[in-house]
C-alpha cells in the first residue's frame, strides 16, 4: 500500500514540473527500490483488475452545493465524463466506486457523508472537489468543517471555486493513475491479504 | 417439433442471448450518447467495445455484501430468478426454422407465465433487503406488472386468433403473406407500450425510479448481485423486442438475407428503439401509470380482442 502511494502521488511529492518518468526515479531513489514487481502472474492479474476498476469508476449521484452544478455539467454533452466509462452516476452508494465531495461540508452533513461512505462496498475512493471541500474554503466558520479529510479519507484534491469540469475530468483521470497502479488488488478480491 | 441439433440449440441460445444483452450495454451507452450530442465510452478498447468487460470485471471485483438486516436466504435467490425466468423464455423463441431449444404448442403462454414469474425476482428482492425504499420499489413492481399483464396477454390476443396458434412457429410462418402488424396494429402499440412496462424501461421504471426511491428494490445489492439485476434488465430488453419481432414482425420473415440475419435485424431495431425511448421520455408518475393501465390500455384491448374476433368469425 505505502510503496502504491509513493508511486502514484509522485508528482505531488516532488512537483509536477518533472516528467513521471523522472520522478518515478526520484522515487525509486527514495524508497530504495521498495516497489519492485511481484511476479509475472500477480501482476498481470493486478493490472487487468486494475484496469477494469479504473475503466468503469461509478460515482455516487451525491452533490453538496454549487460544485455539484459542474459535477453535472461534466456528464453533460460539452465535457462527456462518459468517454472514461464514469458516466453511470449510481444512486445507491451500495453500488458506486466514487464518492465525489462537490461543495462545502456542514457540521451536521459530516455523519451523513461518514455513513455514505461506509456504505460503499470496497474498493473506493473518494474525490474533494472544490476549496470548500478540501479546506472549508472562504467559510471559515462554525457550521462548516474546516476539510472533507477530516470526516472521510480523500484520494484526489481539486482546487477551484468551483473547478472548471476540465479539472474534475483531470481528477478522475488521476485517480485512473492511482488505481491502476494500486498493488496486490487480485489477492485483495480473494480475501487473501 | 423440437430442434434436430437440441444441444446445439441450447448452447447457441444461451451464449447468444447473453453475450447480446452484455453487448447491449455498451450499445446503449454509444447510441444514449449519440442522441445527447455526446461520444460515449471510447476509451477502453476500440470503439469503447471493452466497456461491457471492464464493468463486469470490476463488478465481480468489488465487495459482494449482504446486510445483516436482510433475509439471507431470499435475498440471495431474488436475482437468479429474473435470469433463470428471462431465460427459459428464449426457450421457446424460434430464431430461424430449426434454431427453437422447445417447440411448445402453448409457447406464448409459457413466454406470458414466465414474465409473470419474473416479478418475483422484484417483490423478493425489494422485501428481503429490510429497507423501505426496497419495499416499496418492490410493491410498485408488483403493482405495475399486475396491471400491464392483464392487457399484455389480452393485446396478444388478437394475434392467436389471426394464426390459431399458441405455438410461436406456427405463429412466424401465418405470417408469411401479411405481417401481423398491419392487421393488429393496435394489438402492436398495446403489447409495445406493455412490454416496456414488462421490462421497466424508462418511461416505466418506477420500481427503480432512482430520483424518489434511492436504487429501488436493488438499493442494497452490491457487487454480481446487482450485476445479475443489471444483465436481467438487458435480457429482458432483448426477450420483448425479440417477442415483438416474432409476434407482429414476421420474426424470420425477409427476402434475400438469410432467416437468422432477418430476425437479428429486427430485434436490433426493437431495440434500437427501446434505448430511443430511455432517451428521449421522462418517466411517469405512479399514478399516472396505473390509471394508463386500467382506464385507457385495457379497454382498447378489450376492444380490439372483440374486433378482431368478430372479423374473424365473420370471415371464417
Amino acid at each position: 500500500m505505502k510503496a502504491m502511494a509513493s508511486a502514484t502521488t509522485d508528482r505531488y511529492h516532488f512537483g509536477s514540473l518533472d516528467s513521471s518518468a523522472k520522478n518515478r526515479e526520484k522515487v525509486r531513489e527514495a524508497t530504495f527500490g521498495y516497489d519492485q514487481p511481484e511476479g509475472i502472474i500477480l501482476t498481470s492479474l493486478d493490472y487487468a483488475i486494475n484496469w477494469a476498476r479504473k475503466s468503469s469508476v461509478w460515482p455516487m449521484t451525491f452533490g453538496l452545493a454549487c460544485c455539484a452544478i459542474e459535477m453535472m455539467s461534466m456528464g453533460g454533452a460539452r465535457f462527456d465524463i462518459a468517454r472514461f466509462g464514469a458516466e453511470v452516476f449510481r444512486p445507491s452508494p451500495r453500488q458506486s466506486d466514487l464518492m465525489v465531495i462537490a461543495g462545502r461540508v456542514s457540521q451536521k452533513m459530516a455523519p451523513v457523508i461518514r455513513r455514505l461512505y461506509e456504505q460503499m462496498p470496497e474498493p473506493k475512493w473518494v474525490i474533494s472537489m472544490g476549496a470548500c471541500a478540501t479546506s472549508g474554503g472562504v467559510f471559515n466558520n462554525y457550521a462548516l468543517v474546516q476539510g472533507v479529510n477530516q470526516v472521510i479519507p480523500v484520494d484526489v484534491y481539486v482546487p477551484g471555486c468551483p473547478p472548471r469540469p476540465e479539472q474534475l475530468i483531470y481528477a478522475i483521470t488521476l485517480l485512473q493513475e492511482k488505481i491502476q497502479n494500486e498493488r496486490g488488488s487480485f489477492k485483495r478480491v480473494l480475501n487473501l491479504e | 417439433m423440437t430442434s434436430p441439433y437440441p444441444f446445439a440449440s441450447i448452447f447457441g441460445i444461451l451464449i447468444v442471448a447473453l453475450s447480446l444483452s452484455a453487448a447491449l450495454i455498451w450499445v446503449e451507452r454509444r447510441l444514449l450518447a449519440l442522441w445527447q450530442d455526446r461520444y460515449g465510452p471510447n476509451r477502453a478498447g476500440p470503439f469503447g467495445l471493452l466497456q461491457v468487460l471492464a464493468d463486469m470485471i470490476k463488478i465481480f471485483a468489488k465487495e459482494d455484501w449482504i446486510p445483516p438486516f436482510a433475509d439471507k436466504a431470499v435475498f440471495v435467490i431474488a436475482p437468479a430468478i429474473i435470469m433463470v425466468t428471462v431465460l427459459l423464455s428464449f426457450a421457446v423463441l424460434p430464431i430461424a426454422p430449426g434454431i427453437i431449444v422447445a417447440d411448445l404448442n402453448i409457447g406464448l403462454l409459457f413466454f406470458l407465465g414466465m414474465s409473470s414469474l419474473g416479478v418475483y425476482s422484484i417483490v423478493l428482492a425489494g422485501w428481503s433487503s429490510g429497507n423501505k425504499y426496497s419495499l416499496l420499489g418492490g410493491l410498485r413492481a408488483a403493482a405495475q406488472m399486475m396491471s400491464y399483464e392483464v392487457f399484455m396477454g389480452m393485446s396478444l390476443m388478437g394475434v392467436v386468433l389471426l394464426a390459431g396458434s399458441f405455438n410461436l412457429t406456427t405463429i412466424v410462418e401465418a405470417q408469411s403473406k401479411l405481417w401481423f402488424v398491419i392487421p393488429q396494429f393496435l394489438g402492436f402499440i398495446l403489447f409495445l407500450i406493455a412490454g416496456v412496462a414488462e421490462a421497466r424501461r424508462l418511461p416505466f421504471d418506477l420500481p427503480e425510479a432512482e430520483a424518489e426511491l434511492v436504487a429501488g428494490f436493488h438499493s442494497e445489492y452490491s457487487g454480481m448481485k446487482f450485476g445479475m439485476f443489471f444483465v436481467g434488465e438487458y435480457l429482458g430488453i432483448t426477450l420483448i423486442s425479440a417477442m415483438i419481432a416474432v409476434l407482429f414482425f414476421g420474426g424470420w420473415m425477409g427476402p434475400w438475407l438469410p432467416p437468422i440475419v432477418w430476425f437479428f435485424i429486427k430485434v436490433f431495431a426493437f431495440l434500437c428503439f427501446f434505448i430511443l425511448l430511455r432517451a428521449s421520455l421522462p418517466r411517469l408518475r405512479f399514478d399516472q401509470l396505473m390509471s394508463l393501465g386500467w382506464k385507457v390500455m385495457f379497454p382498447l384491448a378489450l376492444a380490439n380482442l372483440v374486433v378482431t374476433g368478430a372479423i374473424v368469425t365473420v370471415f371464417k
